[in-house]
């Protein structure tokens, strides 16, 4: 007996001999682990099923890479941290609910960590969104050097497809739809008197499952056959026939849609539910406005993408034939359904990307014009306007799809419609700069290119709405033209004059004016000269996502090439604005621009928990001009105002000065 | 304001006329063509002021309301809005929608009415070629398009593969060959030249090289062409016809009866030629027909001229004696044939790059007609 016992023991506690601490605490060692446990399970999991399916050869290393696509970046999410709350809660090990051990940063070293501090999270999102803005723009680099002159001499065209597919995903899901994301989580906590988000672990899980959609996406390169090569759009069956690298998008997809979804709800719920005492919805700021509405869009549009890659994913990797129009009598797949599932969500995308960066101008408009928003109210209701006709319009990029005809005469009302709210915000905004006294720095700068690159963008927009007119020039240069001037002239722009506007309150520091206006007038003269000439050329027949061109477009796109550098170049000026800045620029004050909203009524950068007290919000957000409004007011028990700048009586001094 | 108002007549009163002398359109070729160029200088018309009245706007604020040196004031007037003036700046565009959409709706009908008098005309699509046929001439096949002058036109449009598009930008119209479903274009041609159809919707490597020439023609030309057109030995997809014996076409010095001599010539050597043995034909057959190989190579034989892929006359005996290609491909002319057809990317010859020929061969011929096509090859690779 007692030998059994004795022998019984060691093998106990061998089974028991822990993990080192840097394997089991929550950080990149771990994830690392979990990448390789995710590889094992994507290698067994297939081989066990094509091994009970007497499937050979046993590892197919399509089928690996397929299941290893969904499954490796979730075991990095589990192991870099994002969940450990969730899965001590569930498997009943004990929780603490006000852990604050995450929360903060207090040095570099906890931005590359799971953090629940929505400030951190802010610039954990925008630096992230910005290194993909320059991976995008190299890309774009090389589209231009190939399309530099006829005759193919620098990419091959399966090449040259990978590349402009790759451009137009990273940009779009990596980085316009998330810096917004980024921004907003910074500032609109901030702006509504909110210590944090509703959900600050489920903050973090939708930026870390950010990262995961990017690398995908750039890792497609790495697959054999080349990265996907189908346009951001990816068209079946095109799609579902393409080289391995189209799974890569197909999943990665996922992954930056899925952390959509958690922001939005995050935001909506905040939103509703956690404002300050006394701010109603008419005075919120107009980019909560604008980020309520956004979400709106995102949570209701964003899961008919991700199933429109499903039916690609299971058409590719399993054979289902969705959208297979060759199968056999009466087993037809769909190939228009497709377009449709796609087009529901990537038409509101467009006001995903649009509307977040509105609500940036209208902050900085009416600062930087010391003078209230004009027609505050219709704002608003321009907003959820946008968001409900925005569901009423996806075939409008199908008038050439063969599609019913019918379809397209809705269409093109609900399209033509669509210009009424967004002519009635920019006409407000005009109206809020007329007799105003404007700052013409940086941020106002881009504020007003964003106006007038964006009415041209939204004129091409309504000129593409007339069907007969569209039918000419959809899947044309001019497309191609009408996209950049809405999403670079527009988002583009305005995201640079937020990053400009708030970089002072992220980081306490202030930018290089004279570099910003530099930065400025590069970025504006020659994005017009680099898209300015692609509505001649659309309009003269180009198609678009050709490697090679007729001989009559050389001039051109010789000239646009050029542009296109400069264009590319001109980001290095920011680029050093804003590393150089941060890291020795002059210390910011709490309110250097003297605006009224909450998020300038607190430090710079703000304290770990947002607020020492609670405000209380007593009127409209711009106030500006209006002798002794505030728009919140800090309750102090019984100290005297603490420091300077950090309460609205500071400010309101300030202004009467 | 009134200085604001003058700066937005003036400003468009320039700016109007230099948008509408821009020469945006390729040259007009169909009737439809100058109904949709009338409407977009009518948007020019009625967009033009909205761009002028912005940059003004924005113009003048920048220059007259900055903030200057030793400026005494702090913050603008406290506008809140102005109710009269946020109605008129939602109606009057919507009445200007109102009627731009309207005058839209009236084009797109005149564009796409029915008419009696229409020819149809069949567009296959594969990557990456056009076939057209003619189902008035009991569907003759050509690779390359003639039209008559003045004659409505139907195209319909059908894809073997993915989808693609069919689109004359002289023509002004186009629209997506989608696999599975039938769509119908209208085009009536009113201009003589030769014009390219190009496909537009991304449908692989091979996108931005998949165009055919197309040629309006006189209608009595077009019918000397039409009969010329052998039934059952169709021209290859893809070839270019020669330049210089283009019937009809301004500029061009030769007769169509030439031309038609010269195809119908073709058409009977090859025929002769083919007769060497029962398998090879059924191959010429899948060369020149549905598979779409003369779409992209050369071939003498088969009156091929392709120039995306490698010239058969050339390349193929001297690419399948290379070293590597014999390890990859099979020693044998016909294995490496083989291979070539239902495996392409194995071995890429010299000069070319993966991904241009489609792959899916060894799935859309079966296995017969692989074997004819092998042989065929085979018997007249030089």
């Amino acid at each position: 007996m007692a030998t059994a016992v004795s022998e019984a023991v060691p093998v106990r506690t061998r089974t028991r001999v822990p993990l080192p601490p840097k394997l089991r605490a929550p950080g990149w060692y771990r994830a690392a682990l979990f990448e390789v446990l995710g590889l094992g399970f994507a290698f067994g999991i297939t081989a066990l099923i094509r091994w009970l399916q007497h499937i050979h050869p046993i590892v197919s290393g399509s089928a690996v890479t397929t299941v290893a696509l969904i499954v490796v970046p979730l075991f990095f999410i589990v192991g870099i941290g994002c969940c450990d709350y969730w899965v001590y809660w569930a498997i009943g090990r004990p929780t603490r609910p006000e852990d604050h051990s995450t929360h903060g940063a207090r040095t570099w070293r906890d931005y590359f960590r799971v953090n629940t501090d929505h400030k951190v999270i802010g610039i954990q999102y925008t630096v992230t969104s910005f290194f993909f803005l320059f991976v995008g723009g190299l890309l774009a680099m090389l589209i231009r050097v190939q399309l530099a002159k006829p005759g193919m001499q620098f990419l091959t065209p399966e090449q040259y497809n990978g590349v402009f597919s790759v451009h137009a995903t990273v940009l779009i899901f990596l980085f316009v739809i998330p810096v917004f994301a980024g921004l907003a989580n910074f500032v609109l906590p901030l702006m509504i008197g909110a210590p944090d988000m509703a959900f600050p672990r489920l903050n973090a899980l939708s930026y870390w499952l950010l990262p995961m959609g990017g690398v995908l996406m750039l890792m497609s390169f790495l697959a054999p056959g080349g990265s996907f090569a189908s346009g951001w759009t990816a068209y079946a069956p095109l799609s579902t026939t393409m080289p391995l690298g189209q799974m890569f998008f197909t999943v990665g997809v996922q992954f930056a849609g899925f952390s959509s979804i958690f922001t939005a709800l995050n935001f909506l719920v905040t939103i509703i539910t956690m404002r300050a005492p006394g701010m109603s919805f008419f005075r919120m700021p107009l980019l909560v406005w604008a980020n309520f509405s956004t979400s709106l869009l995102v949570v209701i549009a964003t899961p008919f993408i991700a199933s429109s890659q499903f039916f690609v994913l299971l058409d590719r990797a399993l054979g289902f034939h969705f959208f297979d129009a060759f199968v056999g009598a009466g087993k037809n797949g769909n190939v228009l359904m497709y377009q449709h599932v796609f087009w529901f969500y990537s038409h509101p995308a467009v006001y995903i990307m649009m509307l977040p960066g509105f609500g940036i101008i209208s902050e900085i408009i009416a600062t930087k014009s010391r003078k209230p928003i004009f027609g505050y109210r219709m704002m608003a209701f321009s907003l959820l306007a946008i968001v409900i006709l925005g569901f009423t319009v996806w075939a409008h990029h199908m008038f050439v799809s063969g599609m019913s005809p019918w379809i397209r005469i809705p269409m093109m009302i609900t399209t033509a419609i669509i210009a009424i709210p967004t002519g009635i915000k920019i006409f407000s905004w005009l109206a809020t700069l007329w007799r105003g006294v404007l700052h013409l720095d940086t941020p106002m700068l881009f504020a007003l290119g964003f106006l007038t690159m964006f009415t041209l963008g939204g004129i091409s927009g309504v000129m593409l709405a007339m069907i007969p007119f569209d039918i000419h020039v959809s899947q044309t240069y001019f497309i191609v033209a009408h996209i950049h001037y809405v999403l670079f002239g527009g988002s583009l722009f305005t995201i640079f004059a937020g990053v400009y506007y708030w970089f002072p309150k992220m980081t306490g520091r202030m930018f290089d004016d004279r570099l910003g206006k530099l930065h400025f007038w590069l970025t504006f003269i020659f994005f017009n000269l680099t898209f300015g000439p692609m509505h001649l050329i659309g309009i003269q027949g180009m198609p678009r996502r050709v490697a090679e061109y007729a001989e009559k477009f050389a001039a051109w796109n010789l000239f646009i090439s050029f542009s296109a550098f400069i264009l590319g170049l001109s980001t290095l000026v920011f680029l050093y604005n804003m590393v150089v800045s941060w890291r020795r620029g002059p210390r910011a004050a709490a309110n250097p621009w003297r605006g009224m909203t909450l998020e300038w009524q607190v430090s710079s950068p703000p304290p770990v928990f947002n607020f020492d007290h609670v405000p209380t919000v007593v009127g409209g957000p711009y106030e500006y001009g209006v002798p002794g409004a505030v728009h919140g007011i800090f309750k102090k028990p019984e100290a005297p105002p603490v420091a300077a700048g950090s309460s609205s009586g500071v400010a309101t001094q300030e202004r009467q000065e | 304001m009134l200085q604001i108002v003058v700066a937005v007549v003036i400003g468009s009163a320039i700016l109007i006329p230099l948008t509408l002398i821009v020469p945006w359109f390729p040259a007009k070729a169909s009737a439809q063509a100058g109904r949709i160029h009338t409407l977009y200088d009518v948007l020019l018309i009625a967009t033009v002021p909205i761009f002028v009245l912005v940059l003004t706007v924005v113009g003048y604020s920048m220059w007259k309301f900055r903030l200057k040196p030793n400026d005494t004031r702090v913050d603008g007037p406290p506008i809140h809005g102005n109710t009269r003036l946020e109605v008129v700046w939602t109606a009057l565009p919507a009445v200007l929608i109102i009627g731009l959409v309207t005058y839209a709706y009236t084009v797109l009908r005149s564009n796409e009415a029915s008419k009696p008098t229409a020819m149809t005309v069949n567009v296959t699509e594969r990557q990456f070629a056009f076939e057209f046929s003619y189902p008035e001439a009991g569907n003759k096949v050509s690779p390359t398009l003639y039209l008559p002058l003045g004659r409505p036109v139907v195209f319909k449009l059908r894809s073997l593969d993915v989808i693609h598009s069919f689109f004359v930008p002289e023509f002004s119209e186009k629209l997506d060959a989608v696999p599975g479903i039938t769509t119908t274009l209208r085009v009536t041609p009113t201009r003589l030249g030769r014009y390219p159809a190009e496909c537009t919707e991304l449908c692989g490597a091979g996108h931005g090289l998949m165009r055919a020439p197309v040629y309006v023609v006189e209608p009595s030309v077009f019918q000397r062409w039409l009969a010329a057109l052998k039934a059952n030995a169709p021209p290859p997809i893809g070839t270019p016809a020669p330049k210089a014996v283009q019937p009809g076409v301004p500029g061009s010095g030769k007769s169509v009866a030439s031309a038609a001599a010269g195809s119908s010539s073709a058409g009977s050597s090859s025929s002769t030629s083919t007769s060497a043995g029962g398998a090879a034909a059924a191959g010429k057959a899948v060369f020149t027909g549905a598979s779409g190989c003369s779409g992209c190579h050369t071939l003498a034989d088969a009156g091929a001229s392709g120039t995306v892929g490698p010239n058969l006359d050339v390349r193929l005996r001297t690419d399948c004696s290379m070293p590597a290609s014999k390890r990859i491909r099979g020693a044998t002319l016909t294995r490496c044939i083989h291979t070539a057809i239902v495996n392409p990317y194995a071995y890429i010859p010299n000069g070319y790059t993966k991904g241009v020929m489609p792959s899916t061969f060894g799935k859309t011929l079966t296995p017969s007609q692989t074997q004819s096509l092998v042989s065929y090859l085979a018997s007249v690779a030089k």
